[in-house]
């Protein structure tokens, strides 16, 4: 894998956590036909995203396909320096990805 | 007796088709939780009462509409927002994500959605007091969706 599944930031700022985070990920809606041989391309998204701050869930999203290619995720959590935070998500094939990064 | 046999037969039988459906679905038991028959449904829903106290921004016109950076800001509900949902009524399938908040979370989600057409798109917040929200039409000029 040349990307990583789950860039993430995670800053802290007056006891407030910033996340921000880019998920790697085509999200196919399942519409979209392939140009070349006309076939529709399978639907292919994440439809579980947990984030985790010191290995306690905090946010639990449900995403549909109407969620933009390589989502873009910015979150916040009450926290301090030194929290460790862990987001995960889980698409439409069972695949899943993590990232985690300790608060700034 | 026939009839209570048929009963446990058709019961086996969807429980079988049911276990079958969810496996395939969801290989993972995190994936059971994945509400399909709402995220494929195609009405807008609930989108409850206006409200200043939850904020939706996004761009009064999105040249590209495979990315529309949408962000909502429910820090000014009192007490407890348990989720925050984005909808694009213009979308065959409006619900585009539900986050569900837990402990120290807080009440601001930013994200990028499609939508295939100009519409409105709702930020809906539900608290402990009822079902707020806030809408803006987006303008699309071309859809990506």
């Amino acid at each position: 894998m040349a990307k990583a599944a789950v860039k993430l930031r995670a800053k802290e700022k007056n006891g407030v956590i910033d996340i921000k985070c880019l998920l790697n990920h085509p999200m196919e809606t399942g519409l979209r036909k392939d140009k070349k041989s006309g076939n529709t391309i399978p639907a292919h998204f994440i439809q579980n995203i947990v984030a985790e701050k010191n290995g306690k869930a905090f946010l639990h999203a449900d995403v549909n396909s109407t969620v933009s290619k390589n989502p873009y995720l910015r979150i916040q959590v009450e926290g301090g320096k030194g929290d460790e935070i862990k987001v995960t998500w889980t698409d439409s094939k069972g695949k899943s990805g993590s990232g985690a990064k300790k608060s700034k | 007796m026939k009839r209570r046999l048929f009963m446990k037969g058709t019961l086996a039988g969807g429980a079988v088709t049911i276990a079958l459906g969810a496996g395939l679905l969801a290989p993972r038991a995190a994936l059971a939780s994945w509400p399909k028959a709402a995220m494929e449904s195609s009405s807008v829903g609930d989108t409850g009462e206006a409200s200043g106290l939850v904020k939706l921004d996004g761009p009064d016109v999105a040249e590209n509409g495979a990315v529309v950076p949408i962000t909502v800001d429910a820090k000014g509900v009192d007490g407890i927002v348990e989720s925050i949902s984005i909808i694009s009524a213009s979308n065959g399938k409006p619900l585009v994500a539900k986050f569900t908040l837990g402990e120290d979370a807080v009440p601001y989600v930013s994200t990028r959605i499609k939508m295939g057409k100009t519409g409105d798109v709702y930020g809906v917040a539900h608290t402990a007091s009822g079902i707020l929200s806030d809408k803006k039409q987006v303008k699309v000029t071309a859809g990506g969706c």
